[in-house]
């Protein structure tokens, strides 16, 4: 696991420096995902732990959004100031974006011919 | 050591918030397993609401708690990055499929920002307001760079990105069932591009194939909405 976790936290310091030196508008870890796809798709040796390791990250990537959620709290007295029109505009616009993104690709995919994946939705709701 | 003196010893310590946060996180986990993977039992909304009734009812101001949070905060950056796995995995799959993900993502992206605006707008927010509503789709670090050069307020933004994700994350089965639209990379590809990660997040906890297209999706809104905030500031 050690060999593997340097692994991503290198590419995430790299994706840091790009971002200090370059002055880009784009957060490290987009960057270090982007140049450790460009490893990986280069076919570059990588350690064999990598796919666990990712995979288990991404398991419970749920959790990690926990303390950002918590934070709300501090956005309360801003938040209940005008929740009026920015809750109707993020309760409307969010399935309507949703809607609107599902429908579009389904509707091209229809019209390339590109079969589709996944008639066998769980019934979860 | 009294209880009193016993908390205040136990609230300093970092360990106290780490190991809440992920009691809080089992338990809205366990609400969800339970429920047989409902979307709107949802394991972030449930801890989040656990942890903030806690820090309400204790005093406990959010940069205390957030030096115990900050460990299991700290692993979204390197989880960014371990999405480049599925996403090499399933490149032959999506680069097949360049093209209708590419308008997809544009239409549900314009779709996003300009209902959100309208609405906002139209309710007479005012204009520190609706700016910050706009880039709520977009992950976080973007979105408030975005509602710093066009004139939002940054802080609320990642307020709005987080309720956006929630909300997302929550009615993406329902919607997309009641629309009877059954493919994967479809559904997948949409919620990344409305709600971003805790989207992207709900999309794996489905499906593997909804949540490579969701983080593809999810990456590319914020790489193309970085770029276009950009020339929109040089012009």
């Amino acid at each position: 696991m050690p060999a593997a976790l340097t692994f991503l936290l290198t590419f995430q310091l790299v994706g840091l420096v790009l971002v200090s030196v370059l002055n880009l508008a784009i957060p490290e870890p987009v960057i270090g995902l982007i140049l450790m796809f460009l490893w990986i798709h280069l076919g570059w040796p990588v350690p064999i732990e990598l796919g666990p390791l990712c995979e288990g990250l991404l398991r419970h990537l749920s959790l990690l959004f926990v303390p950002a959620a918590v934070g709300l709290v501090t956005y309360l007295d801003l938040l209940s100031q005008h929740w009026v029109p920015v809750f109707l505009a993020l309760a409307i616009s969010t399935p309507l974006s949703i809607a609107a993104g599902a429908w579009t690709f389904s509707a091209l995919a229809r019209w390339m011919k590109l079969p589709p994946e996944g008639d066998e939705v769980k019934q979860d709701g | 050591m009294d209880r009193a003196q016993l908390w205040v010893y136990l609230a300093e310590q970092p360990l106290l918030w780490l190991t809440v946060t992920l009691i809080a996180y089992m338990l809205g986990h366990a609400a969800f397993v339970r429920s047989g993977s409902r979307a709107v039992v949802n394991p972030v909304a449930i801890a989040g609401l656990i942890l903030a009734s806690i820090l309400l009812i204790t005093d406990t101001p959010y940069a205390e708690y957030f030096e115990g949070a900050q460990f299991v905060h700290f692993l979204l950056g390197p989880a960014t990055i371990a999405l480049a796995w599925p996403l090499y995995q399933n490149f032959s799959r999506i680069r097949r499929l360049i093209l209708p993900m590419l308008v997809a993502l544009v239409v549900g992206s314009l779709v996003s920002v300009g209902s959100a605006v309208a609405i906002a707008y139209s309710l007479g927010a005012p204009d520190q307001v609706w700016l910050s509503v706009a880039p709520k789709s977009v992950t976080s670090p973007i979105a408030m760079g975005v509602a710093e050069k066009i004139g939002g307020l940054p802080t609320l933004t990642a307020g709005l990105v987080i309720m956006t994700g929630i909300l997302g994350a929550i009615v993406v089965s329902p919607l997309l069932n009641l629309m009877k639209i059954r493919d994967w990379r479809a559904r997948g590809l949409s919620v990344g591009v409305a709600a971003h990660g805790i989207g992207t997040a709900r999309a794996f906890q489905v499906s593997s194939v909804a949540g490579v297209f969701a983080a593809t999706a999810m990456v590319l809104n914020a790489l193309i909405t970085a770029l276009v905030a950009s020339l929109l500031v040089t012009v």
